[in-house]
């Protein structure tokens, strides 16, 4: 990740933020920002799920937390320009990383496989307490919230950006953690925990600041699902799927690298949408889309970035190879480049 | 003092249901290490399964445990050779999570094609009968599926500690390799292994069908549930899961018959995490592997 990795980011980035303005269909920005909603979850997922390894299923629990702040601020407060609850996402992602916190302190006491079975249950639960607590979340009925005042023609735009800045936000801690110690520590206790404790890293800190980092970007796209939707409802705000779509889509790009959820989020979310359009209702959908899951994980176990790079290098090596052998029966000096590659 | 009663026998006989679902989950993961979140769907299908054999044949349900078993073990067997084979060795707890999720969701909207998406349940003469004992009800199907899992349980019981196969399946709880290299099939095993917890499943299906209405979706209630059960009692062990199912079941009844039935679901989650707290392997597994 040098100086070309920083250019691919702004070049990346300038794409995005000019996307609106070349007058795309309603249909296309909407779903534009519903990919940039899951490449920010995706992205964040992956500072838990695949930098340090610990496969969170309860992420959506913080999503649904998002949502319903944005829904229970509407109660108490009213709309003039529209951009409030943007200026309230900071505030939020905060009050999400400060919930999480004590329990990632119980739950990331086990590892993995148990990991996942605790924040799955988190999940539920969650969605239990929004069904329950009626008197914050409206149980059932859910919270309505005002539509949010901009101009019909260009409706989706204040979301779409304040999602591209969050992306921006998530890719650049992606970025600056895998440059940093902190990254390193994240990988080492991906490796192994006991050993990296042993030699010193500070594993509780890393994984718990992972965790708490990573539920406050989710929470702050919920905030911004929940205001865009003008609706949050307990099954939808909380909702199984959303976990297991972050967790699809950063396997399918890659885990662990920093492009990988962005390029699984654009993939998997551009085809959930055609697949739920062209197949209406869940019924069918739902196979369609089990299948393209299975499929993805059976084709391709380790994501899309890390196997093409690994074919891209595959072939340097082999090139250079030949082209030190050529050069050998010229004469030359043979120099072993492929291990360099 | 008399909702507390009624609330512990209720929880009691709802718990060997509980506790069939959720050995069937331990054995899987006993075996295989693989967490299977589609077992909340095998059971939905299997009550699915008999509801249609009751509907179209008038079949009782408790009659058609025979039958159900047979076809998830077929699925189970399936879904091992399929999906669960090909995981490469490294990755697989992991991966194996999304797979079995993606089963079950592949579970649930063949469901929903199937038998559309509405509420069903099992009709049966006796569905409302009940005794009165000392002035605490106990209805009559309640105690037939709690007997009939008691049965299930004692059958799995024998099966895995009176026969060859449960012998092969018990050495590669405890370790895998040396059972490999004493001439046990482990691939065999994983499949059948993966069958009989499908089987297991199905069993409870049935049953649960008798219990309560159900529809595509209540497989999302049962994973957090089932998972909370094996958690608890200590991922592979039976013994533990029949236990976990006891506390979750009469905890939650308790709660649901004197404070309100609303928080009755937050009630295992609570014990979870104070378990948890105190020992994160649950309360009969072992750090490293165990026995069954």
């Amino acid at each position: 990740m040098s100086r070309v990795g920083v250019l691919r980011g702004a070049a990346f980035f300038a794409l995005v933020a000019a996307l609106p303005s070349f007058n795309l269909a309603h249909w296309v920005l909407n779903m534009a920002v519903f990919v940039l909603m899951y490449a920010v979850m995706s992205s964040a997922w992956n500072l838990v799920g695949g930098f340090a390894g610990y496969p969170s299923l309860g992420h959506a629990a913080f999503f649904g937390l998002g949502a319903y702040s944005v829904g229970i601020w509407f109660e108490h407060h009213h709309l003039t320009s529209g951009l409030e609850p943007f200026y309230l996402l900071p505030l939020i992602g905060i009050v999400a990383a400060i919930v999480g916190l004590p329990i990632a302190m119980i739950a990331m006491r086990t590892r993995t496989d148990v990991f996942a079975i605790v924040t799955i249950t988190l999940l539920f639960v969650a969605q239990t307490l929004a069904f329950n607590l009626h008197t914050f979340t409206g149980g059932a009925q859910g919270l309505a919230i005002p539509v949010a005042p901009f101009p019909v023609g260009t409706f989706e735009r204040p979301f779409y950006y304040v999602l591209t800045i969050l992306l921006a936000v998530a890719m650049g801690i992606t970025w600056a953690s895998m440059r940093s110690k902190f990254g390193l520590s994240l990988e080492s206790v991906h490796a192994d925990e006991d050993k990296a404790r042993g030699i010193g890293v500070q594993v509780t800190m890393v994984k718990l600041l992972a965790f708490c980092v990573s539920v406050g970007l989710v929470a702050m796209v919920g905030a911004v699902w929940a205001y865009y939707e003008s609706f949050v409802y307990p099954q939808f705000a909380i909702d199984p799927l959303i976990t297991i779509a972050m967790v699809l889509m950063t396997f399918l790009g890659g885990r662990a690298t920093l492009w990988g959820p962005v390029l699984g989020a654009v993939v998997l979310e551009t085809a959930q949408q055609v697949l739920a359009y062209q197949l209406g209702g869940s019924q069918i959908y739902l196979v369609a889309y089990a299948g393209v899951f299975l499929l993805v994980m059976l084709v391709l176990p380790r994501g899309i970035l890390p196997t093409v790079t690994d074919r891209l290098r595959q072939r340097r090596r082999r090139t250079s190879a030949a082209a030190a052998s050529r050069s050998a029966a010229h004469g030359g000096i043979t120099v072993p480049k492929g291990e360099a590659a | 003092m008399h909702a507390l009663i009624q609330g512990v026998i209720l929880g009691v006989l709802t718990a060997g249901v509980y506790a069939l679902m959720a050995s069937g989950q331990t054995l899987i993961f006993g075996i295989m290490k693989v967490i299977n979140l589609a077992q909340g769907a095998m059971v939905i299908l299997a009550a699915y399964l008999s509801y249609q054999l009751h509907a179209s044949f008038g079949l009782d349900p408790f009659l058609a445990i025979p039958i159900t078993p047979v076809a998830l073990f077929v699925i189970g067997v399936a879904v091992e050779v399929l999906f669960l084979r090909p995981l490469r060795q490294g990755d697989k707890a992991e991966l194996s999570l999304l797979v079995t999720f993606a089963v079950a969701l592949l579970l649930e909207g063949v469901i929903s094609l199937g038998w559309k998406t509405t509420y069903r349940s099992i009709n049966t003469s006796y569905a409302n009968s009940s005794w009165t004992v000392f002035g605490y009800q106990i209805t009559l199907v309640r105690l037939w599926a709690f007997l009939l899992s008691i049965g299930v349980l004692v059958a799995l019981y024998l099966l895995l500690n009176r026969t060859r196969f449960g012998r092969a399946v018990r050495a590669t709880v405890q370790n895998p390799e040396s059972a490999q290299l004493l001439g046990v099939e482990s691939r065999l095993v994983s499949a059948l292994g993966f069958g009989l917890g499908s089987a297991t499943a199905a069993a409870a299906g049935s049953v649960y069908g008798l219990l309560y209405a159900f529809h595509p979706g209540s497989h999302y209630d049962l994973i957090s549930l089932l998972l909370s059960i094996v958690v608890l009692g200590g991922l592979g062990s039976i013994g533990g899961a029949v236990l976990g199912a006891l506390i979750v079941s009469v905890s939650s009844s308790v709660v649901a018959a004197t404070i309100s039935p609303a928080w009755s679901a937050m009630t295992f989650f609570v014990i979870l995490l104070g378990v948890l707290l105190v020992r994160p392997q649950g309360l009969f597994g072992s750090p490293v592997r165990g026995a069954i």
